[in-house]
């Protein structure tokens, strides 16, 4: 196999491809940043939590209106505020940790949305919710995909200054009279708009994928926030192209091809990684007991 | 003149009381030590006058608007892994001019490596926080606060692991702070420093023992008193409703 028919000519000739890695680039550029966020602020399995939270608002607009790309993702948006929402005024009003109530109210939310898709869908329709079909990705879910990622780079040019204050410092910000709740709750409905956004390319139990094992490798790599959000987009859009290209070759379903990519890159970051990696660490051990 | 009035101030930390019945004034241009047993109430005081907590009861009166108050915290509430330079911390010290929002001109900038020259590190800009020791760290918050220019300056332990000399530089900088009328508030642990450098004391065990010149608040009888008050708490009592009404 030459190197165009194994990289290229996938892209070239089916349409199908083309939308899945433009996806993917979209997905990228709206999860880098976030995904690198939500590392940095410790949020990463609230992350996760988030993603599953959305599926009963998704699963409630299936139920009325079929498979409809603005009622389901208005719907899975709703559901996962409320789920955010609720966990931190359980926090808030009682002596539970967040992550706990995070825990508790996904759950209960994925039970409830597997149960709802049940009662009208196919189990063809439950494995699509829960994994994707990025392959299938229309024009308007693609448009959806690049308006999330679009107003994510916008907002978060925005409200990046105190974002990192109220990350690293959430004393000084308070201290200055700025309003650190507002720029968290605004940092969370991104955080769920591009888990929507995800959502429809890589279903419930994957949209989280593309945004934290990026990010997370980045970290083994570079160590400032623009440039761990840089790679982390980049990482995701690599990790989307050779996804895809491992489905398309090896007849292996999609979503779980892309993740599997990042997954693989996270452990290769991990071993290798540029900074605080396992062989940095044995090699600066090493140069230590030489000195 | 009073830079902060206490009247009847009452706090609680983690919906429990933490400071009861606190009043009293710091004067404009005052340098006065906050000290007491730990738990005494001592940070959660210090954020209610920087806005961080709300009073359960009481009032807190400030002769100036938030953007004149400068909060340095204790070094544990930060996270020191975050991927941030110490030049951009220093520059956040001018929040009240840049916001959100606006750039950050070079005439700004400048003025932060002057600052970070101020406590002894120039050539440290680049550096990740992570990387500097805490003494170091001490230093670039000091001179986050020197940008913000201030009147009136809180600092939570700010020699808590401290090494001697950052500690004496850093003492020098708030001496010359308070011969620059600014009012500067510091919760302190060692007494000897406080009766060296500070004139005026508040002395709190969640209720206020003693408040005025240090000579005279740190008599051993109201240390002893302070002890005997904080080996007597009950961590779970119910707010009082002495002077509430």
């Amino acid at each position: 196999m030459t190197f165009y028919a194994a990289l290229v000519q996938p892209f070239v000739e089916y349409g199908f491809m083309r939308r899945s890695l433009v996806a993917c680039l979209a997905l990228g550029i709206g999860c880098g940043p976030v995904g690198t966020l939500l590392v940095l602020r410790r949020m990463s399995l609230i992350g996760d939590a988030m993603a599953h939270a959305l599926l009963p608002g998704a699963a409630l607009a299936f139920v009325i209106t079929g498979f409809s790309l603005l009622a389901m993702s208005a719907g899975g948006f709703i559901a996962a505020m409320i789920v955010a929402l609720l966990a931190g005024a359980v926090t808030r009003l009682t002596s539970q940790r967040e992550d706990a109530s995070f825990a508790a109210f996904y759950l209960i939310a994925l039970a409830l949305g597997v149960m709802l898709i049940s009662t009208r869908g196919s189990s063809v329709d439950l494995m699509h919710v829960l994994f994707g079909t990025i392959l299938a990705v229309d024009d308007a879910s693609l448009l959806l995909i690049a308006a999330v990622a679009s107003t994510t780079l916008l907002l978060l040019a925005a409200i990046y200054r105190p974002l990192v204050v109220e990350c690293f410092d959430p004393g000084f910000l308070r201290s200055v009279g700025a309003r650190g709740a507002v720029y968290h709750a605004l940092f969370l409905a991104l955080v769920v708009l591009n888990l929507v956004a995800g959502f429809h390319a890589l279903g419930t139990l994957m949209a989280v994928g593309l945004m934290m094992l990026p990010a997370t490798a980045a970290r083994f790599w570079v160590n400032e926030v623009w440039s761990l959000a840089l790679v982390a987009g980049l990482i995701a859009f690599v990790c989307g192209f050779v996804g895809l290209l491992l489905s398309y070759h090896a007849d292996v379903p999609s979503g779980p091809a892309i993740v599997l990519t990042a997954g693989a890159l996270y452990l290769g970051s991990l071993l290798c990684g540029r900074r605080d990696s396992v062989l940095y660490r044995w090699w600066q051990q090493r140069q230590h007991r030489q000195a | 003149m009073s830079a902060v009035r206490l009247r009847n101030l009452t706090l609680t930390y983690s919906r429990h009381p933490a400071v009861h019945h606190l009043s009293g004034e710091f004067a404009q241009g005052s340098m006065t030590a906050v000290v007491g047993p730990n738990g005494a109430g001592k940070s959660t005081l210090l954020g209610a006058i920087a806005g961080r907590i709300t009073a359960a009861t009481g009032s807190i009166e400030l002769d100036t608007r938030r953007e004149q108050i400068a909060y340095l915290p204790q070094q544990e509430a930060l996270d020191r892994s975050f991927p941030i330079r110490a030049i951009d911390v220093v520059i956040l010290g001018h929040w009240s001019k840049v916001g959100a929002l606006r750039a950050i001109v070079p005439a700004l900038r400048e003025r932060a490596l002057h600052a970070l020259a101020a406590v002894g590190l120039t050539g440290f800009e680049q550096r990740s926080v992570s990387e500097l020791s805490v003494g170091q760290f001490q230093r670039v918050l000091f001179a986050r606060v020197l940008l913000q220019d201030a009147h009136l300056i809180l600092l939570d332990e700010p020699f808590s692991a401290i090494d001697a000399r950052t500690t004496a530089d850093l003492l020098k900088i708030i001496r010359r702070w308070h011969d620059e009328a600014r009012t500067v508030i510091a919760v302190l642990h060692d007494l000897e420093q406080v009766r060296a450098h500070f004139p005026h004391t508040l002395l709190i065990a969640r209720e206020p023992i003693a408040w005025g010149e240090t000579e005279q608040v740190l008599r051993r009888d109201n240390l002893l008193r302070a002890r005997a008050m904080a080996e007597s708490w009950d961590e779970q009592a119910p707010l009082c409703a002495r002077g509430a009404a």
